[in-house]
């Protein structure tokens, strides 16, 4: 329920600065996820709006009042650890109660609120519990209905999901979507450094690297419109190809020679004076089809075939170091190891980027 | 011959024998009694293995049961017997209706309660605090070196030290005993005999156990305390929590076992508590506790039935607190 607002903040530690630059205008009822790749400061941000880490720098605003000097318990969030944090020496619903107990509030309400949530999250049966009487996933529950006791402005997420199994990842994260969906007026911040968690809970994505915002948007247009090469290749599993190449002819649509031997029809528009720059085509897996048109993108021996049912991945050698060109062809492809195999993709579906940048965002 | 060089020639020996102890019966054992070749090659080795274990724990047990096992059963026996013109005769538990009757015995009684009460509470709760306030600042390691130092100070030492802090000179010179020097500047009367004022006098004496014991009570406290998920602190700050119920709501539950490992230790070291009375009092003004009681009587007045009475009323109220602990302790470390 609330909007929370990032102006130039920056956190260093001593003389390393971990984050720089970050603006970020985060509106009331958006789930937001913070991805990255291990270490590129997803959870120092999340613990400065938390308050759990100082803001080194720039303002952080929740509903327009500044938070920087706000203590932790005062600024109306609650947060969920990847590791849980459930206090080991209390029940679950000790555990649930706490914060209310130390705000004071009357032992009947603490009561009410504590059953109503347990109902939500299946964990009636475990009030009495100790922590560790329970399993991964009840925990994780209860570190979840921990914070919505509370009844926050903002939750905040650390990787929730990291310790959990496969199967119960995919549940949870179901569950935390339904939850969502129950609050639509809550603001949720969740941090994770997986990409299908990011596209399937996001409203919107917050792409971090290198110390600073790649990109911001909603999964989709992560997705179909890049920024940069970082972006292009984090989101989308196996992820996307980068053919090296040069324009060879400019206009509404871009015709590119790959270094590779094929020529490829790009949908972005190009000027003049871009004629024979120096670009990396991007093409996700999933765009490559086969082709018998004698100007495909690319052709090449397949090396090795992953057969998953639903789809089929070739993973192609290439002549030019770099990794390995992979497709990714819907249905059973048999025998298709060691062939030659010549593709092309939809002149739409390409991307174009010149020294990491995309060329769309010029 | 030189001390120093006595001293290094002893030590030679004594770790060089033990070395070699351990060194050749794992030697005797695998080459002479149960050589793994031959066509018993399998079966020797398994049987080598059994024997192993005993073989080291030999030394101990020889150890144990001569200094340990042998004085408790001997102690049992004395504590039954009298002496009967040099012969030793059964004298049921007369020794210990005798000891019953002195009033010293129960002085000892009282004091060792409150010894025992006072001693290990207030070691732990300085030591926790101390754990909590050095972790929490710059120059932590050096208060934390210096509240532990006493505990490499021997009790004799230790209480050398505090008389001369309780250390009382006529009216009118100038005081070395710090305690009266405060007392007289903070407009005492005249330089108090702190040793000689019943009851107080027992406070003063734990001070030193206190101050000795505070640092081992530190030392493993604050592991604990460091041991402590960091998480679950950040969430009760989130929670709203101030820091004194962080402190006594969610790091104190969380090392309670911990807590109660270093109580019943004390507690143990409190039992047993006796060259600080010796040193500083010797049991005079009130101040006698059991173990003091108990070398009075079998060294000094050579009462040996009484004395070894004494004794076995220490064991047996050590004995149950020892076990709790070793169970605590154990439980701790899984
Ligand atoms: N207390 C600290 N002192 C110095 N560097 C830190 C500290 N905490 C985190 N860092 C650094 O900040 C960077 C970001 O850390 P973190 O936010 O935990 O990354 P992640 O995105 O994996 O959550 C890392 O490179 C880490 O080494
Ligand atoms: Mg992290």
């Amino acid at each position: 329920m609330a909007d929370l607002l990032l102006r130039d903040v920056s956190k260093s530690y001593g003389q390393v600065t971990v984050l720089r630059d970050i603006n970020l205008d985060i509106r009331r009822g958006e789930l937001i996820v913070f991805v990255g790749p291990s270490g590129c400061g997803k959870s120092t941000l999340l613990r400065m709006i938390a308050g759990l880490e100082r803001i080194s720098g720039g303002d952080f605003l929740i509903d327009g009042v500044r938070m920087n000097d706000v203590p932790p318990a005062q600024r109306g969030i609650a947060m969920v650890f990847q590791s849980y944090a459930l206090y080991p020496h209390m029940t679950v619903r000790d555990n649930m109660s706490f914060a209310l107990k130390l705000a004071k509030r009357s032992d009947a309400e603490i009561r009410a609120a504590v059953d109503r949530v347990a109902q939500i999250l299946q964990l009636t049966p475990y009030l009495d519990r100790l922590p560790k009487a329970l399993s991964g996933g009840q925990r994780q529950r209860v570190a979840i209905g921990r914070a919505i006791v509370r009844d926050p402005k903002v939750y905040l997420f650390d990787e929730p999901l990291s310790n959990l199994d496969a199967a119960l990842r995919v549940a949870t994260r179901i569950e935390i979507a339904q939850l969502k969906e129950a609050m639509p007026h809550s603001t949720m911040v969740y941090v994770t450094h997986d990409q299908v968690e990011a596209m399937t809970l996001a409203s919107r994505i917050v792409v971090l690297a290198g110390g600073g915002i790649a990109q911001v948007g909603s999964p989709l247009e992560l997705y179909q419109r890049p920024r940069s090469e970082f972006v292009a290749q984090f989101i989308g599993s196996p992820s996307m190809n980068l053919l090296a190449g040069t324009v060879a002819s400019t206009g509404p649509q871009t015709l590119v020679r790959l270094d590779g031997g094929g020529v490829a029809r790009v949908a972005i528009p190009t000027a003049e004076a871009d004629l024979g720059l120096r670009v990396n085509l991007g093409v996700r897996p999933e765009d490559l089809v086969p082709t018998d048109a004698p100007d495909a993108l690319f052709a090449g021996e397949v090396e090795i075939t992953e057969a998953l049912g639903e789809v089929t991945l070739l993973y192609f050698r290439r002549q030019d170091q770099g990794a390995a060109v992979v497709a990714k062809l819907p249905g059973i492809h048999q025998g298709l190891r060691r062939s030659t195999v010549r593709l092309g993709a939809d002149p739409a579906r390409l991307h174009l980027f010149h020294q990491g940048q995309s060329l769309l965002w010029r | 011959m030189n001390p120093a060089l006595q001293a290094l020639i002893t030590i030679t020996v004594g770790v060089g024998g033990c070395v070699g102890y351990f060194w050749l019966s794992n030697l005797v054992l695998d080459r002479v009694l149960f050589p793994a070749r031959g066509p018993q090659a399998g079966r020797n080795i398994t049987r080598a293995n059994m024997i192993r274990p005993w073989l080291f724990l030999f030394p101990a047990l020889v150890a144990l049961a001569v200094y340990l096992a042998y004085p408790v059963v001997a102690t049992a026996w004395l504590s039954l017997h009298r002496d009967a013109g040099g012969a030793r005769e059964f004298a049921g538990l007369d020794n210990y209706a005798r000891m019953m009757a002195e009033p010293k015995f129960w002085e000892s009684m009282r004091n060792n309660l409150l010894w025992l009460v006072v001693v290990p509470a207030l070691s732990t709760a300085f030591g926790l605090l101390a754990a909590q306030l050095t972790d929490r600042i710059g120059w932590g390691n050096l208060a934390k070196s210096l509240i532990f130092m006493p505990m490499a100070i021997s009790f004799v030492g230790a209480s050398v030290i505090w008389k001369l802090i309780y250390d009382a000179r006529p009216a009118g010179q100038d005081q070395i005993g710090i305690l009266n020097a405060l007392y007289l500047w903070a407009g005492g009367d005249a330089p108090q005999q702190w040793l000689q004022i019943p009851f107080w006098n027992s406070l003063f004496l734990m001070a030193v156990l206190v101050w000795i014991q505070a640092g081992f009570a530190m030392v493993i406290l604050s592991a604990a305390l460091r041991a402590i998920p960091e998480e679950t602190v950040e969430a009760a700050i989130l929670d709203g929590a101030n820091p004194l119920q962080i402190f006594f709501r969610i790091k104190v539950p969380q090392i309670r076992g911990t807590i109660v490992v270093v109580w019943t230790t004390i507690t143990i070291t409190v039992l047993k508590v006796f060259d600080i009375v010796l040193a500083m009092t010797n049991g005079q003004w009130e101040t006698q506790v059991l173990a003091n009681y108990m070398y009075d009587k079998f060294f000094r007045a050579f009462d040996v039935g009484v004395g070894s009475a004494a004794a076995m009323v220490i064991m047996a109220l050590v004995t149950p607190i020892l076990v709790w602990n070793v169970r605590n302790a154990r439980r701790e470390m899984q």
